[in-house]
């Protein structure tokens, strides 16, 4: 038993309501009590979705369950099936049903129905919302391409070329309430187009059921988020033979090796070299000197697995930011940003539980924060600046404006999200200079605009609040702060000034100084640089 | 009074919350309360998802999530409930009451948490008292989750000491409103005034024979029941929606505590020529059109019967998840001949049933809205009505409102449109 007051992940039917409510055609017959038709709101007012997902509900109730609940699936399926006409029917249960082991996949099969069925197991006392996304879609496609599949498949990747057309690949893994992915679709077929690669099929999103049997059609497939596509892809790999690529690309240096990559799959040379910087303007505007102050900016990344590795890459190659965190809470992507983190000198944080890495937030003192939606909630309270990356979404993560994060355009994007919440280099340099000045308060900066100060929790997270703590927390085994060592302190910027309080105090101790002055700090300091 | 309405029924697929969502209001009026949840993934997603809880540091509520090794043996589950509840605890010493929150997994298994709630009162000595009720969604439609907290609230309210008469309010309202009818009853003369739930967990009304109790929401059968039981009397009325509702109710308690009728007449006579000026700019806005009242918190025929009677609009039909006839007697008799009455759901053939009426605004789930939104109908989320405040004569332009805000939105957006058409 696990003590949850947030989870970033929903329960694994939720994953598979993600992929029936992306495509056509497809129903989702879910063996459910009322209550459980709540994830119908994830769709209609996080995304804004303007249809209700394709989703029967039985809502079985407690006098339900002394008598026939298998004859109320029987019930709902007939009516599911002759209202809504789906092409493919899936069928499933969430938690509770899978208690009463009704087994509606086989009551469904039994039917006599002219459609595919496919069954879903997900076992929701162990998985979660990605892995089952990530199982419904290999069922679906894995149900509507069995069929065809041999024991000697002939794929070639370059068979385009004899073929005398143009190349063309798959684009899986887009999903709704997946982070950008509306938008990251466009920019992908943008850049494929600009290489004269076509795409066959993108799904789930958008996808019909007959698009997934035209899968095989493609000469390779391009899995745009591992999470929700990779198991499809392998599948597809070891029984058609069509090989799939690796690489994420999100970011300038990933971009370019996505593009490598797809160019070498399908035997082509890719033959501009400059493309990144014609393209796209984050490595630039990252040059241009204002970005001067980004250097060694600290930067604690935490997000699903695809994109808290591929933040972590753009923080480090592309804008010169000291990474000091890094964590997911993709259980199935912890070894790779395990070995991503130990590259950084650093310790993965895995975990589901949103208070130890908020925990790890303030232990590792950021300047930004690059996480989810819990994360910005985070870092407010904790007053650091935050720019979201990753789901779970929310309704603020689904703009009206184009507003990518793969590709050239994603990059810039990035570029914009992560450094706007960080005061702008000329704008630092001159808090810098008048800190002192009368008119000037702590709380000024333009990006901790949120803070209220008649909020008790931000006053808390305040500087002015952090430094009256002094004086008000003298134990014997502390030293003691002199009014000039505390003046000192105050000129430190605050977003630091706790690591440096408590580091200085730290060396006091194990110094045996019991009076902390402006000596001690730069004692301190100098110490623990070195 | 007017001829009885159609009291209809259907069953089939429905779309509502469960029990566990009236958590989300029940942990602000009483804050040093923790709800835990037992039970799965779903719940504690469903809450969340429900509760934009992302904005506390730390929710006092939580789910103790099941996994498959739980789920092996009941033993157990036990085990690691007091683990849990133990660690719990420890992080969180200002929680008074502990309320274990029964859901569908598990009810299904029988995770006998009344037991559960037993052991641990023992073990914690009357530091923390911990209590239990379902909010399962096979058992409980959104708002009986809050009458099930209530009655597991009632054992523990002390017995009055005099038979002197007292009146107790029940049912969760905001603490501004509770603050206005305490006032209101003091002017005409009842001092005596409690409510239930109170504002911290641990200072529960005393209850016994010279109790009368006010319902000020009305799905709170349950607790009715266990309050009459304890010597109580559940005073039949209204229910405080609206100007008539609200007087009506406030009516009903004078009367039961001797009140002259001319004290009552003279106190309320000044709200209610307010709130009837106050409410006018909303009653044109709404008078004639036609509305649609989804199943879900059970406050909709009392909207309905003030939507029609003091708003002029017209009643295409009125559902609600149950309805107890008993408690909703006054308030039956004032909706107008044939109404239709629907309790139950077929969300499939009750959607029907809107496209073909085309209601000017449906009372409907926050899933539901923005498909409706998009066909081109007016809605409002049937959650508002119970984070808002709404009862009582002051509330009543409010409350109107409430309803004419999205048809005045509208007429904006859609008058722009031409403008620019």
């Amino acid at each position: 038993m696990e003590l949850t007051l947030w989870t970033y992940e929903g329960p694994p039917h939720v994953g598979a309501m993600r992929i029936a409510t992306s495509m056509e055609g497809v129903h989702y017959l879910l063996h459910a009590p009322q209550g459980d038709t709540y994830a119908d709101l994830l769709f209609t007012m996080i995304e804004r979705r303007g249809r209700r997902p394709p989703v029967t509900y039985t809502t079985f109730q407690a006098r339900d369950l002394g008598g026939d609940t298998a004859e109320l699936v029987k019930k709902n399926i007939r009516e599911a099936v002759e209202r809504f006409k789906p092409k493919t029917l899936l069928v499933g249960e969430s938690c509770t049903a899978e208690l009463i082991q009704d087994q509606p996949g086989s009551l469904a099969s039994g039917m006599g129905f002219n459609l595919p069925i496919i069954s879903l197991e997900l076992p929701a006392y162990s998985k979660k919302e990605n892995w089952g996304a990530s199982e419904t879609f290999y069922q679906l496609v894995r149900g509507l391409l069995k069929t065809k599949v041999t024991d000697n498949h002939k794929h070639s990747p370059n068979a385009w070329r004899e073929e005398g057309r143009r190349p063309k690949v798959n684009l899986l893994g887009p999903s709704l309430l997946g982070f950008r992915c509306r938008d990251d679709v466009l920019e992908i077929q943008k850049i494929l187009a600009q290489h004269g690669i076509d795409v066959n099929v993108v799904a789930p999103l958008g996808a019909d059921p007959s698009d997934l049997i035209r899968l095989i059609d493609a000469d390779i497939n391009v899995c745009l988020y591992p999470e929700i596509a990779e198991t499809t892809c392998a599948w597809i790999e070891r029984n058609f033979g069509i090989p799939f690529s690796r690489i994420v690309p999100i970011g300038i240096g990933a971009t370019k090796d996505f593009l490598k990559e797809i160019h070498e799959l399908l035997g082509m040379e890719n033959t501009n070299p400059y493309e990144s910087e014609q393209e796209s303007k984050l490595s630039w505007y990252s040059k241009s000197v204002d970005s001067n102050y980004l250097t060694g900016k600290r930067v604690f990344i935490f997000g699903d697995g695809t994109h808290a590795l591929a933040a972590a890459r753009i923080a480090k190659e592309e804008l010169g930011f000291e990474v000091v965190g890094l964590g997911t809470y993709s259980r199935e992507m912890a070894r790779s940003v395990r070995s991503a983190a130990k590259e950084l000198g650093l310790e993965a944080l895995i975990t589901n539980d949103y208070l130890e890495v908020e925990k790890a937030i303030k232990e590792s003192a950021p300047e930004l924060v690059l996480g989810t939606q819990m994360e910005r909630h985070s870092a407010k309270r904790l007053g650091i600046p935050c720019a979201v990356i990753s789901t779970p979404m929310h309704v603020q993560d689904v703009p009206a404006r184009y507003s990518p994060q793969m590709g050239w355009e994603g990059a810039n994007v990035i570029f914009d999200c992560w450094v706007h919440p960080l005061m702008m280099g000329l704008e630092e340099h001159l808090i810098g200079m008048f800190r002192h000045d009368f008119e000037f308060t702590d709380g000024h900066q333009s990006h901790l605009g949120h803070i209220d100060k008649n909020d008790d929790k931000a006053k808390e997270a305040s500087p002015n609040h952090f430094f009256n703590k002094i004086e008000s927390d003298p134990s014997n085994e502390n030293p003691i702060w002199t009014i000039e060592g505390q003046e000192e302190l105050s000129k430190i910027p605050f977003f630091v000034r706790g690591k440096i309080k408590k580091n200085t105090e730290k060396y006091a101790r194990e110094t045996g100084c019991k009076k902390i002055d402006s000596e001690t700090l730069y004692d301190a300091k100098a110490h623990f640089s070195t | 009074m007017s001829g009885a309405p159609q009291l209809l029924k259907e069953t089939g697929p429905r779309e509502v919350f469960c029990g566990l969502t009236s958590i989300v209001w029940l942990h602000r009026r009483m804050p040093d309360a923790f709800f835990l949840v037992v039970g799965s993934r779903t719940c504690a997603h469903l809450i969340q998802s429900a509760a934009g809880v992302m904005i506390f540091a730390e929710p006092r509520f939580g789910t103790a999530i099941l996994e498959e090794r739980d789920l092996a043996g009941l033993a157990d589950a036990h085990d690691e409930l007091d683990r849990v509840v133990n660690n719990l605890l420890e992080r969180r010493p200002e929680i008074r009451t502990l309320f274990l929150v029964g859901s569908c997994p598990s009810e299904v298994i029988k995770l006998d948490l009344a037991r559960v709630a037993e052991r641990l009162n023992g073990q914690l000595n009357g530091q923390v008292r911990v209590l239990n009720y379902s909010g399962s969604g096979i058992e409980t439609t959104f708002t009986q989750g809050e009458d099930g907290a209530l009655s597991a609230l009632v054992p523990l309210m002390p017995k009055a000491e005099s038979q002197e008469k007292q009146l107790l309010m029940v049912g969760t309202i905001a603490n501004s409103v509770e603050d206005r009818f305490i006032k209101i009853f003091n002017r005409i003369g009842i001092n005596k005034v409690s409510s239930l739930p109170p504002r911290e967990s641990t200072k529960l009304p005393s209850i016994g024979p010279g109790t009368k109790v006010l319902l000020t929401q009305p799905y709170l059968g349950q607790t009715a029941r266990a309050l009459q039981d304890r010597g109580a009397e559940i005073l039949k009325t209204t229910f405080p929606l609206g100007i008539e509702g609200s007087r009506i109710w406030i009516e009903a308690a004078a009367k039961s505590f001797d009140i002259e009728e001319s004290l009552v007449n003279t106190t309320l006579e000044p709200l209610i020529n307010r709130a009837e000026k106050a409410i006018r700019p909303y009653k044109d806005k709404l008078s004639g059109k036609k509305i649609f009242l989804l199943p879900e918190s059970q406050l909709e025929i009392p909207l309905a019967r003030f939507l029609q009677r003091e708003c002029g609009m017209h009643l295409l039909e009125v559902g609600t998840p149950y309805l107890n006839k008993e408690l909703m007697q006054s308030e039956l008799a004032l909706l107008p001949e044939k109404v239709r009455i629907m309790e139950g759901q077929h969300i499939e053939n009750q959607l029907d049933r809107v496209r073909e009426q085309k209601p000017d605004l449906v009372v409907c789930g926050m899933g539901l809205a923005n498909p409706l939104e998009a066909e081109g109908i007016s809605t409002k989320w049937s959650i508002e009505f119970v984070f808002s405040p709404i009862h009582g004569i002051d509330q009543a332009a409010d409350l109107a409102e409430l309803f004419s805000r999205p048809l005045h939105r509208h007429d904006l957006l859609n008058k722009t449109q031409l403008i620019h058409a």
